[in-house]
């Protein structure tokens, strides 16, 4: 029963970008990051480091600054020389304004949020203010030579301080004069011809400036007299990101070696009143620039090149082992990039700039377990779809008969049909879609594909039916609560008359298709669900959530099922709790629907419904593996919960008919290969 | 070690050669070592002087006349002799202008070939098999000639040679793919028949080189397929009638693919052939080589690639290759040394050497543009330039020999004077390497009979040069040592690759006996222990937190409690000075490094007194703990003994001591310190031994399969 024939895919060639910026909103518990190909993600610290958003890029954006105003105000600036706010419901733009500064550098908010200042190519320091759906143009600061690099607002807002090639600058907020001068000396003979880029400065309440240069120097000046305090070499290479804890006892600066360095305020000799900055720690999680980093009150975040997003617990600050003192690192995103037509055997990768349809490979011979089987068909690309515009996908789905391909951008959302028969394949895009479609969150065909189900910007979902000829607006459900919150995951029952949707604010709604209306909300639990999906015989709705928590909840009868009960009560999460990936789908075996399937990043697991879950925990506090014990006493009989590791990283895992697996890795070492040569360094023995 | 010194071209080949033809019949030796008479080119003969290419006489046949046979010259009376239109015979001397003219006989059968023999009446070899003395020919020249081959039976090859002042004439034939051998004696005439057998199908003779030595023929036969037999000829066969011939496989050509066609063989001295049209190696397959081949070893010699393609024709005449290719002919001397240890490594082993030895080259009279000569005999254009070339590689052929004589009794700053220039170039030409040897083996001649000549700083030179060996001078090592020249001793130690154990050994024995104080004024290579501290500094022997203590426990294990403060046995404390003075160590530290063989050394070191082994022993334990001190296993200096030679040695002289030793009373202390290490060691493999299955598993680990974009698995779930 639990042998299965697998599919090992490697060939989607998935490519995370680099992490350009980041800001932290302290209030929301949120982390903004902006990466290289102009994507905005939100993760949300306080609900297990879930990503909870995603605002697609698009190829005319390209961002240098990003920051939070309030809680839920997000702006950006970028090389275009544009300022963008985002609608955090609807996932787009707000709208974009341009500074005229050419290319903006950075981008820094007073503590009031009050101002903006942008620091620009031409050398002028840009002050707008901040109105409640806008921000407005006030005035620039005395226009210097030399492009701004870098600006931090002192906490009263009357002083800025402006990083620039070879100097800092400090200017007055009210007079627009600068009144301090700062000349940063270049790095070591030999590189003194160089411009000594200021990449960072941090302005500090007692007047302390920090920066981080080019020079590999982190440095503290006074402001006031403007002499230096102290240098830190920390690096051959450039000083990229700088950030100071809220308190201000301390201070981390990412480098192009790909270091984060920390230093803490504090005195030499204990007892001591008097307290200098220190250079405490250097974490190594990166092997390229690390463009970005932040502080939260327990750990150290950084992110760079190397696309991934460390959160590194700052082990002073953790006093219980919790989830929150362990490593993190994000390098795939929180959903599925991945869907998949079971019975064609049909995968379609989604990119940012095009979807690829590949048709699984197979084999006429079978084997035992452990063996590998040789592959006698080969896999195919069938279709590369390029996207139009220059905006990025967000999401995309397959029908599960595959006849049917959609996705959507945040400016439209395409359909398309796909002909397949034996080596020919065509594909028609739908020319004539009904006008509510406009951008779609998420998208869903129905289990027999007459229809699709679109949810859209503003929070409804959209049913649409397609036939060969046409396409036409069937119902637009609006959830009961009156709730903006973008839908970001869709379920559709196989007999076609469940609809669920679930929305950021946790919500899961119900709607029956047949009598076209809301049929419940499923008790909201306070984590972000992150995976659901409706069993095929029962309807009973599966869901898991972001804490890892899963739960089953019936439709029909409206309440959880006694498996959720006892599975709550037995803690699937216990063996769950060490890793930190969200399960990301769930899907049922088509030849026992009593097997669930659900996977996260490291692992997949089959849970056997039908089977008891007692002897759960001891299994899992037990080391033995299965493998050794003999066939008598192996657990595997009456064993409900089945877990394989040997597939990582996971990118999607689907269970097709005939006990047939498919599994889409992607090596992280795949990843590295193709990203840029990290700066050169010695190692020992080299 | 055989050397092909740079070729130069004799004469063109006339316009007419077609691609298998290459015009010429044949090359026999003249009047001296230095005159050939080439024969072809258009039916005409011409004498040439070699060293100086240049003809001295040419005769030519009229127009319609054709020369069918080499011509010859008679030894005795300076006749040329040559055959034209099959059976016309003429003769004719230097003076003679006009070829119209000379002595003419037409005789009744068709002619094979003339051989020349230098103090015999040639003899006259007709196609159908019959021979004559010239003399008894000339006498009767319409005389009947029987006809010994059958019919359709050619002579392939034939050649003649004097035994016993008695003529004897070889000739092989081939009859629809059989070959058969003849041996023709004269006064009494006396024939006898071999059947050679052939070799498979498809596969023929193509080349044939007979050699007499010792009352018997030698002939190496080239087969197509590229295979050279050896066939011996006794001059006095035992049974009459045709006999099958034994043939041994000497050599086999690296024939990549197909079968030889134009391919030619001549035997040299001293086991050596040269081939031509053959490949010299299965990777390249080119064929247009002259080879030289060492048959006793079958090691390559040396090669030459040959221009414009070869048509199989090959002449050997004294010292001297000539050969055909392109449109040229040219003639490439040669040089084939005495079979040694050394040159049996044949060529590779020498170029190795010359990598390794590559010094600033020296522009002098006698290295030349070797790029230019090359191009020039591709061309086969003569200038004034490649004259000069010419005229230099004659002087550099007869230097080697005018050497020799000049360092024949002369005094040592004279030799010195002489060889100065000689030793200079020498590492640029290798031409030169054979005579290295030779004046290696002079002088040491010179040194043993005169006691009083010297010459250190030349044998010096001809040491440094790489190129001397044991076995090409034997007894060069002994005369050191005799000589008590620890510097030259040294020098052999280090360039010598076959030292005998037996020399090895004495060398050990005078290093050992010879006292410090002797070595003050001595001069040695102290590169193997230069970064060794200099006697009596005790070593720090620890690294990276490691103190190998030495445990007295007999068990194995690992023992956690530190040794007693009192009891002073970390071993790394023990005779941290070094017995013996720093050049004296870079002595021994040579021969620790020799290469040896156990069963032939140990019989040897049994020679030396108990002194001097308890000395070396005490030596290889100052070395043993000084780099097993150290992480690394080896002493620092390029070429400082590695910790497996010396427990090596430290093995050997306890095998071949030990009674002496465990009676020795000044030996106990020494062998308990040996036992010892011993037990380090032994505790360090069992150590090691632990952790080999967790290192294994390791590795099993590593092995990451490869996996593919796409796989298909079979999993089952527990």
């Amino acid at each position: 029963m639990g042998e299965f024939k697998v599919h090992r895919v490697r060939f989607f060639d998935y490519m995370p970008s680099g992490i350009r910026c980041m800001a932290f909103n302290r209030k929301a518990d949120r982390l903004a990051l902006a990466r290289l190909n102009g994507s905005v993600e939100i993760f949300n610290f306080s609900n297990n480091y879930f990503q909870e958003k995603v605002i697609p890029g698009s190829d005319s954006r390209s961002i240098e600054a990003i920051c939070w105003v309030g809680c839920d105000r997000l702006f950006t600036a970028g090389l275009n020389g544009e300022v963008v706010e985002y609608d955090l419901e609807r996932l787009c733009p707000k709208y974009t304004l341009d500074a005229f500064g050419g290319p903006i550098w950075t981008a820094a908010c007073n503590s009031a949020e009050t101002h903006f200042a942008f620091g620009c190519e031409d050398g002028s320091v840009k002050l707008f203010e901040i109105l409640p759906d806008k921000i407005q143009f006030e005035r620039n600061l005395d226009r210097q030579k030399g492009r701004i690099l870098s600006l931090s607002w002192h906490k009263t807002g009357t002083l800025i301080a402006a990083g620039s090639l070879d100097v800092i600058r400090v200017f007055d907020v009210k007079s627009g004069h600068s009144v301090q001068r700062i000349l940063v000396d270049r790095g070591p003979a030999g590189t003194r011809n160089k411009d000594c880029v200021v990449w960072n400065v941090a302005f500090l309440s007692d007047y302390t400036i920090v920066s981080g240069d080019s020079a590999g120097k982190v440095q503290l000046w006074d402001a006031n007299k403007g002499t230096l305090i102290k240098t830190h070499l920390v690096s051959k290479w450039d000083v990229l990101s700088l950030s100071v804890s809220e308190n201000e006892d301390s201070i981390v600066a990412g480098t192009s070696e790909g270091t984060v360095i920390q230093f803490q305020l504090l005195s030499p000799t204990i007892g001591d009143a008097e307290t200098q900055w220190i250079r405490t720690r250097t974490f190594k999680h990166h092997t390229h620039d690390v463009r970005a980093v932040t502080e939260t009150k327990t750990s150290v975040v950084s992110g760079g090149l190397d696309t991934q997003l460390v959160i590194c617990p700052r082990m002073d600050k953790v006093e219980v082992k919790s989830s929150e003192s362990v490593l993190r690192k994000v390098i795939f995103p929180h959903r599925s990039l991945v869907s998949c037509a079971k019975k064609p055997s049909l995968l379609l990768f989604q990119f940012p700039d095009q979807l690829e349809l590949w048709r699984l490979g197979g084999t006429d011979t079978v084997g035992k377990p452990g063996e590998s089987l040789p592959v006698t068909r080969k896999p195919e690309k069938l279709i590369q779809l390029k996207r139009k515009g220059d905006d990025h996908i967000c999401c995309s789905t397959i029908s599960e008969c595959g006849h049917w391909i959609a996705y959507s951008t945040v400016s439209s959302i395409r359909l398309y049909q796909l002909q397949c028969d034996n080596n020919n394949i065509s594909i028609s895009k739908v020319s004539k879609l009904p006008k509510v479609l406009r951008s779609a969150h998420q998208l869903q065909f129905s289990a027999d594909s007459s229809k699709l189900f679109v949810a859209s910007e503003q929070a409804t979902i959209h049913v649409i039916s397609l036939s060969r000829s046409e396409c036409t607006h069937v119902h637009t459900f609006k959830p009961k609560s009156g709730s903006s919150a973008p839908v970001h995951l869709l379920a559709a029952s196989a007999d076609g008359q469940w609809l669920t949707s679930a929305n950021r604010h946790c919500e899961i709604n119900v709607y029956n298709l047949k009598k076209l209306k809301h049929h419940c909300m499923v008790p909201v639990y306070n984590s972000l669900p992150s995976a659901m999906a409706i069993h095929p015989e029962t309807n009973n709705l599966l869901m898991a959530h972001a804490d890892q928590q899963v739960f089953e909840f019936s439709i029909v009868d409206k309440q959880y099922t006694d498996w959720s009960r006892k599975l709550q009560k037995e803690g699937l999460h216990r063996c769950r709790s060490k890793w930190h990936t969200p399960i990301t789908h769930i899907t049922f075996n088509p030849s026992a629907p009593s097997q669930v399937m659900l996977h996260d990043t490291h692992m997949f697991c089959i849970i056997d419904q039908s089977l008891p879950l007692v002897d759960l925990k001891a299994q899992f506090y037990s080391r033995l593996t299965p493998k050794d014990m003999s066939e008598t006493d192996r657990p595997s009989k009456n064993n409900a919960f089945k877990m394989c590791k040997k597939y990582q990283p996971l990118l999607h895992v689907n269970l097709l008919e005939d006990d047939w697996l498919v599994v889409v890795e992607r090596p992280l070492i795949d990843i590295h290969s193709q990203l840029p040569a990290p700066v050169r360094q010695k190692k020992f023995g080299t | 070690m055989a050397e092909l010194y740079e070729g130069f071209t004799l004469c063109g080949l006339a316009a007419g050669q077609s691609w298998e033809n290459s015009g010429i019949l044949g090359i026999e030796p003249g009047r001296d070592a230095d005159h050939v008479i080439v024969t072809g080119a258009g039916s005409t003969v011409t004498v040439y002087k070699v060293s100086d290419q240049k003809p001295l006489g040419s005769w030519a046949a009229k127009q319609g006349q054709a020369v069918t046979c080499p011509a010859v010259l008679h030894g005795q009376t300076g006749e040329y002799v040559v055959v034209h239109d099959r059976n016309v015979l003429r003769i004719w001397r230097d003076e003679d202008i006009n070829f119209e003219k000379v002595f003419k006989a037409t005789l009744s059968a068709a002619v094979s070939r003339i051989h020349a023999l230098p103090s015999s009446e040639p003899l006259v070899l007709f196609q159908r098999g019959a021979v004559r003395q010239l003399d008894a020919l000339l006498a009767a020249p319409q005389q009947a000639v029987e006809e010994v081959l059958s019919e359709e039976e050619v002579i392939r090859w034939s050649s003649c040679f004097l035994e016993a002042e008695q003529p004897l004439l070889l000739f092989s034939t081939e009859k629809s793919g059989e070959c058969f051998l003849y041996l023709q004696k004269l006064n009494p005439d006396v024939l006898h028949k071999y059947n050679i057998g052939s070799e498979g199908k498809g596969v023929c003779p193509i080349g044939f080189t007979a050699t007499l030595e010792n009352k018997c023929i030698t002939l190496l036969c080239l087969y197509s397929s590229g295979c050279v037999y050896k066939l011996l000829v006794s001059l006095h066969p035992s049974a009459e009638g045709e006999q099958h011939l034994p043939k041994s496989l000497l050599l086999k050509l690296p024939v990549s693919k197909g079968v030889l066609h134009r391919a030619a063989i001549a035997s040299l001295e001293e086991g050596h052939i040269a081939i031509v049209g053959a490949p010299h190696s299965a990777s390249t397959g080119d064929r247009d080589f002259l080879c030289i081949w060492n048959t006793n070893f079958q090691t390559l010699q040396a090669s030459k690639k040959l221009a414009g393609g070869t048509y199989g024709q090959l002449w050997c005449n004294a010292g001297k290759l000539y050969v055909t290719h392109g449109k040229v002919l040219t003639v490439l001397p040669y040089r084939c040394e005495k079979s040694s240890l050394a040159a049996a490594l044949g060529k590779l082993k020498q170029t190795s050497t010359q990598e390794v030895m590559s010094s600033p080259s020296v522009l002098n009279w006698n290295s030349f543009p070797h790029e230019e000569a090359a191009l020039q005999q591709r061309t086969g254009m003569r200038t004034r330039n490649s004259k000069w070339n010419l005229k230099s590689q004659a002087t550099l052929a007869t230097s080697i020999n005018q050497v020799l004589e000049d360092i024949k009794g002369v005094s040592r700053e004279e030799v010195e004077e002489v060889l100065e220039p000689f030793l200079s170039c020498s590492p640029v030409s290798p031409q030169f390497q054979l005579g290295l040897t030779d004046i290696a083996v002079e002088l040491l001649k010179r040194c043993q009979a005169d006691p009083g000549f010297y010459p250190q700083s030349v044998l010096a030179r001809l040491t440094q040069t790489g190129r001397l060996s044991h076995s090409s001078c034997p007894g060069f090592l002994m005369l050191v040592l005799e000589k008590r020249d620890y510097f030259l001793a040294q020098l052999c130690l280090q360039h010598f690759p076959d030292i005998p154990e037996a020399v090895t050994c004495a060398c050990l024995k005078a290093f050992l006996s010879v006292a410090d104080a002797d070595l003050v004024r001595v001069s040695v290579d102290l590169e193997g222990v230069s970064l060794m501290d200099g006697p009596g500094q005790s070593l720090e022997g620890v690294q990276n937190g490691f103190s190998p203590v030495l445990l007295e426990e007999d068990s194995c294990d690992v023992q956690l409690t530190p040794p007693k403060l009192d009891q002073s046995s970390s071993w790394t404390d023990v005779s941290l000075t070094c017995p013996v003075g720093l050049k004296k160590s870079a002595l021994l530290n040579e021969i620790i490094q020799s290469s040896y063989s156990e069963s032939f050394l140990l019989p040897h070191l049994k020679d030396l007194s108990a002194q001097q082994i308890i000395l070396f022993l005490q030596y290889l334990q100052y070395l043993y703990v000084r780099s097993s001190g150290d992480v690394y296993t080896q002493l620092p200096g390029l070429r400082a003994p590695t910790i497996t030679q010396i427990m090596d040695w430290v093995s050997l002289l306890l095998d071949a001591h030990f009674a002496v030793l465990v009676m020795a009373p000044e030996a106990k202390g020494l062998l308990a310190q040996l036992h010892r290490f011993v037990r380090s060691q032994v505790r360090l493999y069992s150590e090691l031994g632990k952790i080999q299955g967790t290192l294994q598993e390791l590795s099993k680990i590593n092995k990451a399969q490869e996996i593919g974009l796409y796989s298909i698995e079979v999993i089952e779930l527990f």
